[in-house]
């Protein structure tokens, strides 16, 4: 009742998002072993992903528009400060509404672990954990695992190459990968389930020690695998936020297990 | 409490006076011949704590380079809060070419950073909000693991603070220590700290800040547009560029830091890398005192140092007489291929005794043209913006460049060497087609052919590092010189062959 006078504007928005966004795909990524950048035990770098459903491409600013709409305490000012920074949703034009600086096809950023999470329950799904994420990222247009291609690394530092400042394209403005998933490259960083569980340190240089993972986590990584390099920094920053940090290049997507029936 | 505080004063008092004691206490000769004079040292970091902090919290002077902060000129130990923003930006690394710089402060190098030994540094890292990258800052002059690094961890946006004492004296460098550190170093992340003795440093005339780094793009040295990194380039420590000061114009032409005869200049230099160790040099120049690796200890009367990636050196110098020092990396093809290249101005009167003055204003500076004949190439640049180069600027400009670029084969008197580098001079394959010597110039010439009647059968490598303007200069100014008559090439025509010719492999990839 709250937001009465709204409801008829509302209504209204809603029907214009519904007619101008895809609506939140999932496609079905088939399970597999790949080489991750961050093994899970010294010297075995295969870790094996079972099959589930990811979101074709990240959420936009009109799906997660309508998410607040229906979710009011995650709009802008009603979400608990525990779980957003004073940042969140702060490219938008008001609590609900996006305004000319946000694009309703361009992915929401300026999100939480926490927002992201919320949203991604309110579709019976979740976040995708860092393996799942790795292993559709591996992908190019063409193949499954491009990483050995010099051209795949170049593509994303060249990403890296630009400043943060300019304007974020719309979502699926480039082709699909390999497994029609949409912009896990060079568009903006994503939030992942796990993103505070790599254990790797904010020092580059720290090595060997009590925490064998970080020596794989960092070291080892950075020496043997420079391919890896592009994705290297994506676990660093991931590894820089906390759950509530909110930044300008940072959205996310979604991913839903499969169920088994008995 | 008061006998606390007369105890507390007696001490800073002692610890002064030792100092002053100790400063004032030059050595002999004898005993710098014997090794006695270095017996004496300063204590190192147990030497260096002289209490908590006293008096009001002091903000950090930073300064862009070549600016350095005035001295500290305190005698107590204070809290000192140095407020530094990460940015990355899109900057000019060389002319028409722009790469896109993570720094610390906003210019490459980051800020300088001025502080007393025994002072506590409340350290606050902000990451601007348009920032892609989480970064963070390991200084060298912090006692404790990773120099600050992990404390420092700073996603975009958001802003870390830590604290640390600064026990140990010297010249230290900073650098983000991110993953891959060796990215955020080739991006410019690095500057330094100077963490005076308590007594401070001597007074001289003029200080300034010279950094060294060197950048890896995906394009040839001085290839037009934006530059991407070049990580394959990186590990294999092929550097593009070699630059003091994040720019090969950083500190030519305006930019030149100045003195005046009779002045004692003091260089704080340092270097960041990521990989390669300069050979420091003032070309001009002998440095009456180096204080090597940043430390604490003086040569006297040096003429190159070695800066470490990753370290630094203060250089100390009196300049006598008037004119242009040229500051290079003395492994040479850095300063003449790469951009390692700077310039101190020195006005004031004509010492003859001391320099002839033949060459005041011409250093020799092998295959680069000098300073002020530059001047005549810039200035058709800048017509050439405003569309109003005219012929005879273009042959004025074109001369200088072909002195610096294609002397060293055709002759300066354009006749080349017989049998080995064809004639330009009164040359019938030269003026015969405009259009195939600009494609010479660009892709190079490979193989036989035949000039003024002689055969030759050698190797020009491709000069596509000038830019369609010196390219177009270069060679009107041939197209007019010993006895070749008349002819004009324009930018235009240049590009039209550049865009109309693949290119050949260089260094991209």
């Amino acid at each position: 009742m709250r937001n009465f006078i709204h409801s008829i504007a509302v209504v209204a928005l809603l029907a214009g998002i519904a007619q101008n966004s895809q609506a939140s795909e999932f496609v079905h990524i088939p399970g597999g072993e790949f080489r991750s950048v961050i093994p899970e035990a010294a010297g075995d770098n295969l870790v094996a992903v079972d099959g589930f459903l990811l979101h074709v491409a990240p959420v936009t600013n009109a799906e997660f528009l309508r998410f607040v709409m229906y979710r009011p305490e995650w709009q802008r000012g009603g979400a608990v400060s525990l779980f957003v920074d004073d940042q969140y949703l702060s490219t938008w034009a008001g609590p609900i509404s996006l305004g000319p600086e946000s694009g309703p096809q361009q992915p929401v950023i300026q999100v939480s672990w926490f927002a992201a999470n919320a949203y991604c329950e309110s579709l019976s799904a979740r976040l995708p954990s860092w393996y799942e994420w790795e292993y559709v990222a591996a992908a190019n247009e063409s193949i499954a695992d491009a990483r050995d291609l010099p051209e795949w690394r170049q593509n994303i530092l060249s990403w890296y190459s630009q400043t943060g400042g300019d304007q974020i394209a719309d979502v699926r403005s480039r082709p699909a990968n390999y497994y029609q998933v949409f912009d896990t490259h060079k568009l903006v960083w994503e939030w992942v389930d796990d993103f505070n569980a790599f254990l790797v340190s904010g020092d580059n240089r720290e090595q060997g020690g009590a925490d064998q993972l970080q020596f794989c986590g960092a070291g080892a990584i950075s020496m043997e695998q420079k391919e890896n390099y592009a994705i290297l920094m994506r676990v660093a920053m991931l590894s820089a936020l906390e759950a509530q940090y909110t930044t300008r290049n940072l959205g996310f997507r979604c991913a839903r297990q499969i169920e088994i029936r008995q | 409490m008061h006998h606390e505080e007369i105890v507390m004063r007696w001490t800073t008092l002692v610890v002064i006076t030792l100092a002053m004691a100790l400063a004032a206490c030059q050595p002999q000769p004898a005993e710098i011949a014997s090794g006695k004079a270095m017996q004496a040292d300063t204590g190192g970091s147990a030497g260096g704590d002289f209490g908590p902090p006293q008096g009001e919290p002091i903000m950090a002077v930073l300064t862009s380079a070549p600016d350095v902060p005035p001295p500290v000129n305190r005698d107590y130990p204070a809290k000192v809060i140095v407020d530094m923003e990460v940015r990355e930006l899109d900057l000019e690394i060389s002319e028409g070419v722009t790469y896109t710089f993570w720094t610390f402060g906003g210019s490459v190098p980051g800020n300088f950073i001025r502080i007393r030994q025994g002072d506590t540094v409340e350290f606050h890292l902000k990451n601007h909000p348009d920032s892609k990258m989480p970064h963070n800052i390991d200084l060298h002059a912090v006692t404790g693991p990773g120099g600050g690094a992990t404390s420092s961890f700073t996603a975009p946006g958001h802003e870390s603070v830590f604290s640390f004492k600064a026990l140990n004296q010297g010249l230290f460098v900073y650098h983000c220590a991110t993953a891959p550190v060796g990215m955020h170093i080739a991006n410019g992340m690095y500057g330094l700290i100077l963490v005076e003795p308590p007594e401070g440093l001597p007074p001289v005339d003029k200080e300034f800040y010279v950094m060294q780094g060197e950048f890896y793009t995906v394009g040839k040295y001085r290839e037009k547009g934006h530059q991407p990194f070049d990580m394959q380039k990186a590990i294999e420590e092929n550097a593009t560029y070699v630059l003091f000061n994040g720019s090969e114009g950083a500190l030519v032409g305006e930019n030149a830091i100045k003195a005046s005869v009779g002045d004692t200049v003091r260089l704080f230099v340092g270097n960041g890398g990521p990989n390669l160790v300069s050979s420091f040099h003032v070309i001009g120049e002998i440095f009456d005192k180096v204080f090597y690796e940043g430390g604490t200890r003086y040569q006297e009367n040096v003429q190159t140092t070695l800066v470490p990636a990753g370290g630094s050196a203060m250089t100390e110098f009196r300049v006598e007489v008037p004119g242009t020092l040229i500051i290079v990396d003395h492994s040479i093809f850095r300063a003449f291929n790469k951009g390692a290249l700077g310039m101190l101005k020195v006005d004031g009167d004509d010492n003859l005794a001391v320099y002839s003055g033949k060459e005041v204003d011409s250093v020799y500076l092998g295959d680069k043209v000098i300073a002020e004949e530059l001047s005549l190439v810039s200035d058709v640049t800048q017509a050439e913006l405003v569309g109003l180069a005219t012929k005879e600027q273009r042959i004025s400009a074109g001369g200088v460049l072909y002195k610096g670029t294609c002397s060293v084969c055709h002759q300066q008197d354009g006749e080349g060497l017989a049998g080995v580098f064809p004639p330009l001079a009164n040359s019938d394959y030269l003026m015969a087609d405009t259009r195939r010597a600009i494609e010479v110039v660009l892709n190079g010439l490979t193989g036989p052919v035949t000039v003024n009647g002689s055969d030759f059968n050698s190797v020009m490598p491709p000069m596509s590092q000038l830019n369609d303007d010196e390219i177009a200069n270069i060679l009107t100014f041939a197209l007019n010189s010993w006895g070749n008559e008349d002819g004009e090439i324009s930018s235009d025509d240049v590009a039209a062959v550049r865009a109309a010719t693949e290119r050949p492999k260089g260094a991209a990839h």
